[in-house]
């Protein structure tokens, strides 16, 4: 652990951030002016359909987070560099959030359309088995004895989360093999109206700056924290 | 390599000297197991129809906790009595103390996992006695406790240990579970190989990547 590691963000960061943060505050009201205003309305579904250029971006973003987690957290146990481990922590805490609004979102949509709150498919099983991983993430890292084996054991945790995707993957998609019921769904429909792919895409952008920034943001505050563990420790 | 493998023999047998001696562990969990199966029985007033389609759920259930609570104990001793810190300075590769620990985790979950055999045939007239149900609760059992000695050294040092290990675990063994229940329900639906086999090809693969990621990992929740 050196000194220059931990040290504190510099002013500069700090504008750059804010700057990353309104930014994403414009484009998301544009989304949403997009999503509401300029789209039509999916004729089959009707108005819950909108909840698409939510939810897909959403829960690509999530596994996104969870992509980062895995990385930082694999960089972090061979480096021993604390910024991969703020990456790993940040990615956890905004993919909980991201997350977390996947799975409400899926089940708000999957209601009127499928008639189901949930469905046990390979996307959904995934996603679920991912956010618990990332509670457990954050459980270790809070009842951790020490701040050193929270930063281990975490990215221990979520090094093995991240082996065991494939398997859930298959495994939920083989057993989702024995219950066919499910036919249909908005994976099942056919080519988007240009407005649709257009709000769409502007969404992937909008939720992946918006989760920049976020990233950023816990990121900065780790950094702080880090620094001023530190200056104790100095102090000590 | 050899001196690795002698060193977690080495363990597994003070592990299996200290259960023989104070049989604590063993009957604790057994009694555990058997309140988990009896208590379903109330709970579903099973038929032999509900048990054909249920069964095999009723038994990984009853595994899988009983599991959770077998593992919680692994290094509970180690840690309570400080044994862990004399067998982190022992000159051995970590990896020896992990495949010792995941040893008796293994043998302790096999023993409940047979004992428990006769309790489901008397209880829910289900039997159990099928060479492909063996071949995926042994699989299974091992990949439980890959995962699970893992997680215990992790869980055991914190405050929520109890809490800790099932929420670590479990969805990380989700895949197990999964392949677990409907492979036994494909073998004890008199399905073999056909039915039963990519079920224990899945099984074995987690084994195989948890075993070796695990006791490559190991030494980072070690490590003081």
């Amino acid at each position: 652990m050196t000194t220059a590691d931990a040290a504190p963000a510099k002013g500069g960061t700090g504008i750059w951030r804010l700057g990353l943060l309104l930014v994403a505050g414009v484009l998301v009201l544009i989304d949403m002016y997009l999503i509401f205003g300029y789209a039509p309305t999916e004729r089959s579904m009707g108005i819950v359909q909108r909840l698409f250029y939510f939810h897909v971006p959403v829960i690509l973003t999530s596994f996104l987070s969870f992509a980062l987690a895995a990385l930082g957290s694999v960089l972090y146990l061979v480096r021993r560099n604390r910024a991969w481990d703020r990456l790993a922590y940040a990615s956890a805490e905004v993919g909980v959030v991201f997350f977390t609004s996947a799975i409400i979102t899926g089940a708000v949509w999957a209601k009127p359309v499928w008639n189901t709150w949930w469905v046990w498919d390979a996307n959904g099983t995934l996603t679920f088995v991912l956010w618990l991983i990332f509670i457990g993430y954050l459980m270790v890292r809070a009842y951790a004895p020490d701040a050193e084996r929270g930063r281990r054991w975490s990215a221990v945790t979520a090094i093995i989360g991240a082996a065991t995707v494939p398997f859930v993957y298959m495994a939920a998609d083989w057993w989702g093999g024995l219950h066919p019921e499910r036919v249909t769904g908005p994976g099942a429909q056919g080519s988007l109206e240009r407005e649709m792919l257009l709000t769409l895409l502007f969404s992937f952008v909008t939720f992946i700056v918006l989760f920049a920034a976020l990233i950023a943001e816990r990121y900065a505050l780790r950094s702080d924290e880090d620094a001023i563990e530190e200056l104790r420790l100095a102090a000590a | 390599m050899r001196e690795t493998l002698r060193a977690a023999l080495t363990i597994y047998a003070k592990d299996v000297r200290l259960e023989l001696r104070t049989r604590e562990t063993l009957f604790s969990v057994l009694a555990f197991a058997l309140v988990v199966a009896f208590i379903f029985t109330f709970a579903f007033e099973p038929s032999p129809q509900l048990i054909a389609s249920i069964g095999p759920g009723i038994v990984w259930v009853a595994y899988i906790f009983t599991a959770v609570l077998g593992i919680n104990r692994t290094f509970l001793l180690e840690h309570e009595r400080g044994t862990l810190d004399g067998l982190r300075l022992a000159p051995v590769p970590r990896e020896a103390l992990y495949l010792g620990k995941l040893l008796s985790v293994v043998t302790l979950l096999v023993t409940v996992e047979a004992l428990m055999l006769p309790a489901f045939l008397v209880l829910y007239d289900l039997s159990l006695f099928n060479v492909w149900f063996i071949a995926i609760a042994f699989a299974a059992t091992v990949g439980i406790a890959a995962v699970g000695t893992l997680f215990s050294a992790i869980a055991v040092h914190t405050r929520a240990r109890e809490v800790l290990l099932p929420i670590l675990f479990l969805p990380v063994a989700l895949p197990l579970l999964i392949g677990a229940v409907t492979g036994s329900r494909e073998a004890l639906d008199g399905e073999g190989w056909s039915g039963v086999g990519g079920w224990l090809q899945l099984i074995v693969a987690f084994d195989i990547v948890f075993l070796v990621l695990s006791s490559l990992v190991f030494e980072y929740v070690l490590e003081e």
